[in-house]
This record gives C-alpha cells, structure tokens and sequence, in this order.
C-alpha cells in the first residue's frame, strides 16, 4: 500500500498530527502497535495544559507549549471536549523561593504566557483558602486548564478517520527501511515517515538507522483521591521545579476530584507501569505540605505512566539523515499540551521537506457532539431518552453512563474494555467497574460480534474470561 | 388514596420490606429495581444456606429470592424493574429513568433497599501492575454463575469475607485451582462454616495476618507476592513468597451503596457508609426508612428477614398516618463493638440492637442499662442482637461488653 504519509504511534502526538494533515490531500496511515489509540503515556499524565513558563526560551518544547495551550481554545469546540482554564500556581516558601517566582514569571513573559501575576499572603489565601500558611507566595497563570486527554485523543483520532487518515491498531512496527514501514501484517509504502512512538521513538529510529539520541524511560505514578477531597484547590498547584521534573502537583481533575502525583522515576524499564507503596506515602507527604486537608483514606484509583525523555532533555522534532523519515521524539511533559502545536510545526516541516499540501475543500473540523447523561439534566435526558431509549438504561451507575454511551463508544472505535472505560468513563467511578463490567461486556460481544472469551482489557493477550463452561 | 410506599431496590431486602409493608396496610407498594429480575445479589449466590430461619428449609440464593419475589407479588406489591432511580428530592419525590422515559413519583413513604459494593483495588491500593485478571469476588461470582464463565485457572484469592471463600469454593468445582486466601486480619472475615465448607474441605491454606505485596504481569495476571504482616500491619522483610497465577480475586469488604440516599440529604455514617436510623429504621429525613445491606452488611439473610419486615411495616404505618415516638437518646458502646444499629432510641418501647463485636470472645456478657446478657461465643464475623425492654433505655443507652 502507497502513503504519502505513515505516522507511527498513535498516541496523543502521533493523532494529532494526523487530524493536522487530514486537512490536506493526502493519503496517510496511523500506526499503531497496541490495540487502540492512546495506551501509550498519552492515557497516564496529569490531563494538564500547562501555561507555558516552565521551561526556557530557545528550547522547542517551551515555544510548541504556549502555542499549544492557545490552540486547545480553538479545539474543544471542534472537537467538542470538556477543558477548563482553571489556571495554574506555582508556590513559594519564603524569600529565597519567591526569587524564582521572580524567575519565572520573567521566564513565561518573555515566552508569550498571557496574563501572569504573583500573588502574595492574604490575597493568596483568599484565592485557594485550604493551602498551607507555610506557603507565602505563588505565580498564578490563569490560562493553564485540564483535559481528559485521552478523550481528547480519540476524538481527534474520530475526526481524522472522518477526514480519511486510515487507522492500523494492533500493527507493531518491526522494521523500517528507505520509503517503507514493515509491521507483522503488511508493509506500509510512504513518501514520509513519521515517527511519534513515544517511549520506543529511539526503537524506531534505530530501525531507520538513525542513531542521533536515546530515550531514557521515567516513570510517573499518580494518585486519584474520592470526592471527601473535592474542593481542597480549583486550580493545579505545582512546588518550585527540581532538575527532573516540575515536582509533585494537586491537580483538580475535569470532575473535580483531586489528583496527586506524578514522581519521577528514572532508570525503568520503558513498559513499567506499576505502583508502590512507597511512592504513595512520598506523594502524600508532599501534597499533604501544600494542602493538610488531603487525606490518605480518601484514595481511590491510582495508576503509573512513562515520560519518553530524549537526550538532551528537549523535543527531538525534524528531518533525519535518512530520507524521508521524520522524527517527532523525546515528547516528554508538556507533550500533552504542545501536542496541537507539534502537529501544526509537522505541516511545515513536510512542505519544507517538498510534500505537496492542496487543502481540501471538504474538510470537516467538527466531530458529532457526545451526549452524556451525567451531565444532562432531567429535561435534556427526558428529551435524548425519547429519541434512543438507550439513554434511560443505565449501565455504570456509578458515573452514570447510559447503554447508548457504551454502544456509541464502540461503533466509534473502542474494542476493549479499556478503550471503552476511557471513552465514556463507566467502570472509572466508586465500583471500579464491580457492577457494571459485566453488562458491559456483554454489549461488546453483541456490537462486536464476538464471545465474551475472545474479549480483552486492553488487547491481545489480556482476555477477561479463560473458558465458556457452559458450551464446553 | 394515600401516596404509594416505594420500596428502592428490589433485592430480599426490598422484597421483604414491600410484602411486609403490603401486608401492614398501605395501598399501594412499587418495588423500583435497575435489573431485569428482582433479588438483587441473590439471584448469582447459587450455593445453598439461604432460608433456614425464615422458610425453615434450606435454599439457594436464587430460590429463595424467587419466593420473596413472588410472595411480594402475591401480597398484590407493584414491580418497577429496568428502573434506574436517579435521585430523590425534599418532598420525597423519586426521580427514575428507563427505556420508556424519565419519571417522577410522589411517594407517601420510602423504604431504601440500595444494598452494597466491593470494595475495589484501587482503594486499598495493592501495589504492582494492572493487568487483565483483577476481579472483584462478585463480578467473578456474577460471571461464573450467571453465564458459565471461568475466569481464571490459576487464583489467589485477598480477603476472607464470604464471597471470596465461597468463590474458592466455586472456581474450584469449575476445574480451577486456588492457590491461597490471604487475608491481612488475624481472623478470617467470614462465616466459620464457609472456612469449613469452602476452604478444609477443597484443602485450600487460608494465610492469615499476610496481604499480597505485588502483582505482575502486563497482559494478563502472571505472579502476585505474598508477606506476612507485623502487628502494626506493616509487610515483614525477608517473609515475601511468590506464586504463579492468572487471577487475582478480591473480597475485601462491602461498603453500603448510598448514593441515591445522598441525593435524598440522608445522613450516612462516614465511617462505614451506611445510613443513620432511629428505632422505626427511619433515616434523617423524615418518611425515609433504610434496611438491608445498605444500612449494614448481613452476612444472613434471615437477619435481615428480620429487619426488613420492621421496615416495611414501619413504612406502611407512616403513610397511614401514625406518629413514631421522637427518638432523642443516642446509643452509645464501648470500644469491644463495631457498630451497633440503630443510632437513637425514643426510650418508650422494647429495642433490637443489632451489632458485630471486633474480636471473638468467649462467655462475654453484654449489658445496657442494667439488663445483661450472655453469649457463648461472639465472633467478628457473626452479627448478634440483643433486644433491651423499655426500661433498660430511658436515660442515657451505653452498650458494654465484658468478658
Ligand atoms: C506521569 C506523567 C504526567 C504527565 N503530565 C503531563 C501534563 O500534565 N501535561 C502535559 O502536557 N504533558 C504531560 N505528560 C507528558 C505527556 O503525557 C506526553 O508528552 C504525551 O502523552 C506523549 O504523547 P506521545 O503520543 O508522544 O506518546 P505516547 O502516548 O506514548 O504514544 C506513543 C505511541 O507509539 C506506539 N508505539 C510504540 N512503539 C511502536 C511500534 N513499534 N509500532 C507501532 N506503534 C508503536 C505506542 O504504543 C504509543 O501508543 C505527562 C507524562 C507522564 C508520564
Ligand atoms: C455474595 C454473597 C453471598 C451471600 N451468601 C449468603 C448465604 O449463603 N446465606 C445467607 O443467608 N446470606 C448470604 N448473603 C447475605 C445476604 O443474602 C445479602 O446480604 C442480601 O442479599 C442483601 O440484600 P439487599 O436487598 O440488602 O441487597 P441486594 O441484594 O444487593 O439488593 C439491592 C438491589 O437494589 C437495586 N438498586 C440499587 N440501587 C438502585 C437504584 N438507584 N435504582 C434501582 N435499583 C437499585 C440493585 O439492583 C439490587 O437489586 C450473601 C451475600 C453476598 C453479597
């Protein structure tokens, strides 16, 4: 088969670059070693668009940062996706740390982050009244918000097949040579190659005999606490960074849960997604120092992602010296934010590099809108009930998501119980997915034609249920 | 016509509160369930040992939630299933939804009947991966024994609570293997006829005072590790062990479903989540009632025979007008309790106290107020009542227990 363009790896990076495109005429293929889109780090972070003055000018990742933050304004409409400028706040413990504050609220201006200011003591409390007093300062930057960034993923992953990108799920990418990308199934054709494999980008790149730079894994856990901590901060709070990382954060979920993490875990095994014991208590000493109110019995779900870091420690996003293939490496935080950002620099990347781009005239930016019961109130579910009675049947009671939800996830793509959870959120509430799994299975093997025993969590390998005693 | 009693939830405690309210006087009694066929988690517990005390006869869990089922309906009680309750407001008007649309219903009285959940493994945190293989013991008992599913061939089982011993039981009539039931208590959680009958007889080791430590595997479960644990629970070093499995199955507890309860302004207990009932089972907002496993979990369905009629009863009295004596003394214990239900008495009449102790004894006595008396044996894992005369409850009520 024939591309203009095969991208590898369809995580957030990898998506948006292919929704980018599908604005122009080309022919172009997402490849994708697991199951569904957004396994990869692109479902474990902490949903934050940053603002965009962490990092220093002249690096590729603090400029893709401040523009990508401005471009999610233009894409939750599109792409009809919840996201709140809740804003962001950097703290400091004295003299000594406001200095930074100095730092970077200089830093961010310089960089374009609009409207920073440092507040200060009583206006500080006022503002988010449950931090601790040992905190004296922060810099607050209103524009920083929070996604669900996997929901935002597959709805530019449905946006780009509506536009013609075609999508390979389960296609791992064993080798590559000049103009080709040879996975298990098939070799793909391409006048270019992109290569957004996240924490496997050097794999890939190895494979094109590129050889420029290494990705050294660094593992992330995050905590997620119940609804006895809602409300503790409405805006994501950071410590002053360290070297490695922007510390350890509260974060307000879209929902309005609290989050805490992420650590920084260097020298793991690129696929280590585990928790600890010890990592927990380390996060919940730190949060509990910027908000004493956080307690340690109101945990409820936790999980673990890995940050690709590239040598260098910046995006790694350009030509090689092989021809054709384009690296788009070392997406470690704020790749999530930059993501739009990286996709628009990859359009003129492309035409630098001789692509011919014709826009086409029937693009279409704008996925079909997502009911949702638990949002809806009692009128607008009254009205979506009367026209599928699927939305008055219940199925995750928990984060109340109707059988029309599930169904809808699936015939938008979802295949495991996995991608289903993180379309619609059933089995992410209180239960964990205790009452409602088994419902929920049942209606993919009906929407996907399949039994239950060939069903999995998150693809191949990971089948749910051993045997059908009952036929054996 | 007097407002209907609605009943939230048609499992036996629904079931038995709605004959019982049917048959104590109210006109009109609708039972509201979300699933297809009442009797709620009964309908996937197939093993016998439901009914002795009430029906004399020993029976499975889907026999006996049939009879409920169809005594209810006998008494002439109304069934409202694939109904969702949504919420329910100040006026004790419930909101449902189902396939044939959004409803309102203006109930006279309201018997909550939500029953319990899993606790799931995000919230005790068990360290490792997250791979395929992770069940709660019910969603594995649902899918073994509603549909013929084997989950898992190799299994090591968290948590003694009876679901899990008698899922040890099941997976292994199934051709499974149960490797270990670990449990991080000194004392097994359930009933000691399952450790007999689920456990000694299948030769399945119960670890107790040791708690898994980690799970691997990226696909499906492929090894948990295993540690016993200090008296201040705290994993000992060099004690890990490890086992190769494919399934993990959790039963570490049961945690009262009250949300609906929430949106109602019913006032649970933060502790264990259950709703906070008087003497009549009447929760903090007037006309509302509670029984079941939303209210505390039974390991008997008898005992909760017992306290649905009470509820259902009461219900059917407060449509019909009656004024319940104010309950304003709180029930108090000691620290040998658990819990003890109901919260407050009004003083003027004869109580059941139910309650779970939180270590066995032997030939303990239990006093209130003056009145006393003995039990032989008092387990943790056995709920027991004393009923206390009137007499016993008119100033302050302080349970004791003394050995
Ligand atoms: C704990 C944590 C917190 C974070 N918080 C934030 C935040 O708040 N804000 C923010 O902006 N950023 C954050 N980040 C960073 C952000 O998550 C990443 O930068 C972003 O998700 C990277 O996306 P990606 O598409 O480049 O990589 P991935 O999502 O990892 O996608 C790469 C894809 O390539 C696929 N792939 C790999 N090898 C092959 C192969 N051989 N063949 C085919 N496909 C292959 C993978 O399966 C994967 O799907 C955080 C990261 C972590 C780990
Ligand atoms: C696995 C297990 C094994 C047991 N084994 C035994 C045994 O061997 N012997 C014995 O005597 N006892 C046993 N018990 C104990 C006893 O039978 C149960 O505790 C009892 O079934 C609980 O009844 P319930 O009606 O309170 O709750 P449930 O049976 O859980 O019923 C609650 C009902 O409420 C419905 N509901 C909840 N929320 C809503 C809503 N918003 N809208 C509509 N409907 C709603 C649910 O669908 C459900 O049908 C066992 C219990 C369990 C869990």
């Amino acid at each position: 088969m024939f591309y203009d363009v095969v991208i590898i790896g369809a995580g957030v990076t990898g998506t948006a670059i292919a929704r980018e495109l599908s604005k122009y005429d080309l022919k172009i293929a997402l490849v994708e070693k697991e199951a569904e889109a957004a396994f990869g780090a692109t479902k474990a972070n902490s949903g934050i668009v940053h603002a965009g003055f962490h990092s220093a000018p002249g690096m590729i990742k603090s400029t893709l940062c401040v523009r990508g933050n401005y471009l999610y304004g233009e894409l939750k409409d599109e792409l009809d996706i919840p996201f709140k400028r809740v804003g962001e706040l950097m703290i400091a413990r004295g003299p000594e740390d406001e200095e930074r504050l100095e730092f970077f609220l200089k830093q961010g201006q310089e960089l374009g982050v609009p409207d920073l200011k440092i507040l200060r003591g009583e206006e500080l409390y006022a503002f988010e009244p449950h931090l601790s007093h040992t905190i004296t300062a922060a810099l607050y930057a209103p524009s920083a918000g929070v996604i669900n960034p996997y929901e935002f993923t597959y709805r530019l992953l449905y946006n780009a097949i509506q536009n013609g990108v075609e999508f390979f799920p389960n296609h791992p990418v064993i080798g590559i040579e000049t103009h080709k990308v040879i996975t298990e199934h098939q070799t793909f054709e391409a006048k270019y190659i992109i290569n957004a494999a996240g924490v496997y980008a050097d794999k890939i790149a190895e494979m094109a005999g590129v050889k420029t730079f290494e990705i050294k894994p660094r593992k992330g856990q995050e905590y997620l606490l119940d609804r006895s901590c809602e409300g503790l901060t409405t805006r994501v709070i950071f410590p002053l960074p360290s070297k490695t990382s922007k510390g350890i954060l509260v974060i307000p979920t879209l929902d309005g849960t609290l989050m805490i993490g992420p650590t920084a875990e260097d020298g793991v095994p690129a696929d280590d997604k585990s928790t600890t014991n010890e990592a927990f208590e380390a996060i919940l000493k730190s949060t509990q120092a910027i908000i004493p109110e956080i307690k340690a019995c109101s945990l409820f779900s936790q999980f673990a992602g890995v940050r690709p870091v590239a040598t260098g420690d910046d995006f790694i996003i350009g030509p090689t010296g092989e021809e054709g293939f384009i690296n788009v490496a070392g997406i470690q935080s704020p790749g999530l934010t930059a993501a739009p950002a990286v996709a628009e620099l990859m359009v003129n990347i492309l035409k630098k590099q001789g692509l011919k781009l014709t826009q086409k005239g029937d693009f279409n930016p704008r996925v079909p809108r997502h009911k949702k019961v638990r949002t809806m109130s009692i009128e607008e579910l009254k009205k979506a009930v009367a026209e599928n009675p699927q939305y008055g049947k219940i199925v995750c009671r928990c984060e109340r998501v109707s059988e029309a939800e599930i169904r809808q996830a699936i015939r938008e793509g979802a295949t495991t119980l996995d991608g289903i959870k993180l379309r619609t959120r059933a089995g992410q509430g209180r239960c964990q997915g205790g009452f409602c799994t088994y419902r929920i299975l049942e209606i993919m093997s009906e929407e996907l034609g399949i039994p239950m025993t060939e069903l999995t969590k998150k693809g191949i390998g990971s089948n749910l249920i051993k045997k059908d005693i009952k036929n054996d | 016509m007097t407002k209907p009693v609605v009943i939230v939830g048609g499992g036996p405690a629904g079931l038995i509160a709605a004959e019982s309210a049917k048959l104590n006087g109210a006109e009109r009694v609708i039972v509201i369930d979300r699933e297809r066929h009442t009797g709620g988690i009964l309908n996937q517990c197939i093993h016998a040992g439901f009914g002795l005390g009430l029906f004399k006869e020993e029976l499975t869990g889907p026999e006996f939630a049939d009879r409920v089922s169809k005594a209810a309906l006998k008494a002439g009680v109304e069934f409202l299933t694939e109904t969702t309750v949504l919420n329910i407001n100040d006026q004790r008007q419930i909101t449902t939804t189902s396939e044939k649309g959004v409803d309102t219903i203006d109930a006279g009285a309201i018997v909550m009947c939500t029953g319990c959940r899993e606790r799931p493994r995000g919230v005790i945190h068990i360290p490792g991966e997250r791979p395929a293989g992770i069940y709660t013991a019910g969603l594995a008992q649902k899918l073994v024994n509603t549909s013929g599913y084997l989950i898992g061939k190799k299994v090591v089982i968290l948590g003694s609570g009876d679901i899990g011993l008698i899922m040890a039981r099941r997976m292994t009539l199934q051709g499974a293997k149960v490797l270990a039931i670990v449990e991080v208590m000194k004392n097994p959680g359930g009933l000691q006829r399952n450790i007999i009958q689920c456990l000694d007889d299948f030769g399945i080791p119960l670890y107790l005072s040791h708690t898994i430590t980690n799970i691997k595997g990226k696909k499906r479960v492929e090894q948990v590790t295993i540690a016993k644990l200090d008296d201040k629970m705290q994993p000992i070093a060099g004690t890990e062990f490890t086992l190769d499995c494919d399934t993990v199955l959790l039963s570490v507890g049961l945690i009262p479903e009250n949300e609906v309860a929430k949106t109602a302004g019913i006032k649970l207990n933060e502790r264990s989540n259950g709703m906070i009932v008087d003497e009549n089972l009447m929760t903090s907002v007037d006309g509302i009632f509670g029984c079941g496993n939303a209210l505390h979990v039974h390991d008997l369905v008898d005992n909760l025979a017992v306290e649905a009629k009470e509820a259902g009863k009461n219900a059917a009295d407060y449509v019909n007008g009656t004024q319940f004596e104010k309950s304003t003394i709180d029930v108090k214990f000691d620290g040998g309790f658990g819990y003890v239900l109901p919260y407050k008495v009004s003083g003027t009449k004869a109580v059941r106290l139910q309650f779970r102790v939180r270590a066995p004894h032997k030939n303990a006595t239990i006093t209130c107020n003056g009145f006393t008396k003995r039990y032989p044996h008092l387990q943790p894992n056995h709920m027991e009542s004393i009923t206390v005369p009137a007499e016993n409850l008119t100033s302050e009520v302080c349970l004791c227990l003394n050995d």
